[in-house]
């Protein structure tokens, strides 16, 4: 069957709009009603996007915009769990998030999980370039060093109350680091230490690695695979040896995701909760901002103080976010701006053939 | 000349064999450094009592006796945990594909400010702090009379799930317009088109968003913490945190709930291993 030309060529030459009114012609011109509009392309779009958004639109409002907007009031007002007569206090519940020592001291626990993250980076790099390189049993490894990033947190938590407990020999064994170490001839350590609170948050900076550094490796393992292999040729050609291949190709190829990963560290470090909630319940001066800003409300049902504690964080959020926008769009421009150049010459290059 | 030559050849070689020793040491630390902490526990949860009081945390156990298990499955809650993490695994994963996948389809092809909107009002929730925003969200879920009940998980997670709409836009996006277009041409309507082409087209980013959600859901601590204090209503998150909250814990019961716990997630990557990976990373991907 000879196929029709012009009708092949229209479903992929005529516009959308132009589509619609071939649909539309066959409707007549006035006097249309509502329901013969709503069969129309035009008319179809309408409902559907209704019929389609109601829901997760009421839901996107309710869960997170009227929150939202209700979080931003009540930073400003003492009120309790129920909203009973709340009190207009103006900056006061901000002035003591940055004042109380007891509230600020979180922004300074923060820290350890930030100089932890960047550890993690430089660690997952390091595993993720061998894994990268001529090995055995690759996915094996690769597999056993994810795995913990699946493991539900709170499964975690309790596999490292156990790992840290220090022993009262007669009575309780020594937990699982005391017995490694012993088996070195290094005495039992306290781990959980009330009275040595960098110790235990370096502990739990720790569990927080060894949790989500899986993620970071598959990660990189992605970005050192999009490497192309000429650079890897060439540098073998030219007689670099591993750390040199590193430093000049792999490193520089990967700066970008690099950057970004430390910059979602900021992110990531003001926004821990659940393993310190677990282990310590954000005792022994291991109290991260989330889970103060719970404790604020849900237990003290301090809810404006919580709120403004939400705010900060939010607004945290939102000024790492722009420095990262800020950052990486020059470079995501580039980028196009290199691929069209490369088009362009490709077709240049095809005319001129 | 040759002798020369033939040095460095040797030493390049010996550097290349310490190399590799030091690569598959670096590895080996990493993968005991994952083990013993698990090992530990697996080993505990063979134990009984006053065997696990007794013995160091090495120590192979006398019998392996499976009591322990058996006591956390049936009376430690486990069951109940696993039945109700996956009613509400099923019932989100069913909530977010439909939901997602509709909301995708206005906004990725129905293009105009409307729609533009619409997706700048999604892109601006992902910076909202989700445990935080937990201070406000806890009291409309309450005034809705969904506390204590599995809803409000539910909702939670169909409802704040904006990373699976940028999958699935993203998904979209690969899909040729042209399919629409022909099938405009044989006069099907959008929810046709949206049933017939859309939806089918969108398999692999619906086994995507699964992942994620099984990931996420499964592992989720706080919401049902907050959510539902009620002894019936125990996922798997709270129940193994309701032994360490207890006054009395009886260690190696804990432990073997710890491992019953990891067992379908163990599964799941076993059989899933290269989908999990390219799914997380996908999904992470959404800035």
């Amino acid at each position: 069957m000879p196929l029709n030309k012009s009708d092949v060529s229209s479903s992929q030459w005529l516009s959308d709009s132009e589509l619609k009114k071939l649909q539309n012609r066959s409707a007549p011109k006035n006097g249309r009603s509502f329901s013969q509009w709503l069969r129309t392309y035009e008319g179809q779009k309408f409902y559907v996007s209704a019929l389609f958004l109601l829901i997760p639109l009421a839901l996107l409002l309710l869960f997170t915009f009227v929150p939202a907007a209700n979080m931003i009031v009540y930073s400003f007002q003492e009120r309790d769990q129920f909203g009973v007569d709340p009190e207009f206090v103006g900056f006061q519940n901000y002035i003591t998030i940055f004042t109380d020592p007891d509230y600020f001291i979180t922004f300074k626990n923060s820290l350890y999980y930030l100089v932890g993250s960047v550890i993690q980076q430089a660690l997952a790099l390091l595993l993720a370039s061998i894994l990268c390189s001529k090995i055995r049993a690759k996915g094996f490894f690769k597999g056993v060093l994810f795995f913990p990033y699946l493991m539900n947190g709170v499964a975690v938590s309790i596999i490292f109350l156990k790992f840290f407990t220090k022993g009262n020999p007669p009575l309780t064994q020594e937990g699982t680091l005391n017995s490694v170490l012993m088996t070195f001839g290094i005495d039992p350590v306290r781990w959980m230490d009330a009275a040595n609170p960098v110790l235990v948050n370096c502990c739990l900076v720790f569990v927080s690695i060894w949790r989500y550094i899986g993620f970071d490796i598959i990660m990189y393992i992605g970005a050192i695979q999009s490497i192309s292999p000429d650079l890897y040729e060439a540098c073998d050609l030219d007689g670099a040896n591993p750390w040199q291949r590193f430093r000049y190709i792999v490193f520089p190829s990967i700066k970008p995701i690099i950057s970004l990963q430390l910059i979602l560290a900021v992110k990531g470090a003001i926004s821990v909760f659940e393993i310190p909630y677990i282990i310590t319940g954000g005792n022994y001066g291991t109290s991260t901002f989330v889970i103060k800003t719970i404790e604020t409300a849900f237990k003290k049902k301090q809810v404006g103080l919580a709120s403004a504690m939400a705010v900060v964080l939010l607004i945290i959020i939102i000024i790492v976010t722009l420095v990262q926008k800020f950052l990486f769009r020059d470079e995501s421009e580039v980028d196009a701006r290199k691929s069209a150049e490369k088009k362009r010459l490709k077709m240049s290059g095809k005319g001129a053939l | 000349m040759a002798m020369t030559k033939r040095k460095l050849k040797e030493q390049a070689r010996s550097g290349r064999l310490l190399l590799t020793v030091l690569q598959y040491l670096v590895l080996i630390t990493g993968c005991l450094a994952v083990f013993i902490p698990i090992v530990v526990i697996l080993l505990g949860a063979f134990k009984d009592g006053k065997e696990f009081a007794n013995s160091g945390v090495f120590e192979l156990p006398k019998s392996w006796s499976f009591e322990n298990f058996k006591t956390a499955f049936f009376e430690g809650n486990v069951l109940l945990g696993l039945r109700n993490t996956a009613v509400i695994l099923i019932a989100s994963c069913a909530g977010t594909i439909l939901t997602g996948t509709m909301t995708a389809f206005v906004i990725q092809r129905f293009d105009g400010y409307f729609t533009r909107t619409v997706k700048a009002l999604f892109l601006l929730a992902t910076l909202l702090p989700n445990i935080s925003m937990q201070v406000t969200v806890f009291q409309i879920v309450s005034k809705m009379g969904l506390y204590n009940t599995m809803f409000a998980p539910i909702i939670l997670y169909v409802g704040t799930d904006i990373i699976s709409i940028y999958i699935f836009m993203q998904f979209l996006s690969q899909i040729s317009t042209s399919l629409d277009e022909s099938a405009i041409m044989d006069g099907a309507s959008y929810p046709r088109i949206y049933f017939s082409i859309i939806l089918p087209n969108l398999m692999p980013a619906i086994a995507t968003v699964l992942i994620i959600k099984f990931v996420s859901i499964y592992n989720d601590f706080y919401t049902p913490q907050l959510y539902m204090q009620d002894d019936r209503l125990l996922v798997v998150s709270t129940v193994l945190y309701k032994y360490i909250s207890s006054t009395k814990i009886q260690w190696e019961v804990v432990f073997a709930g710890i491992i019953l716990c990891i067992i379908p997630t163990l599964v799941i990557f076993l059989f899933l291993q290269k989908y999990i990976y390219s799914g997380l990373v996908s999904g992470s991907v959404k800035e």
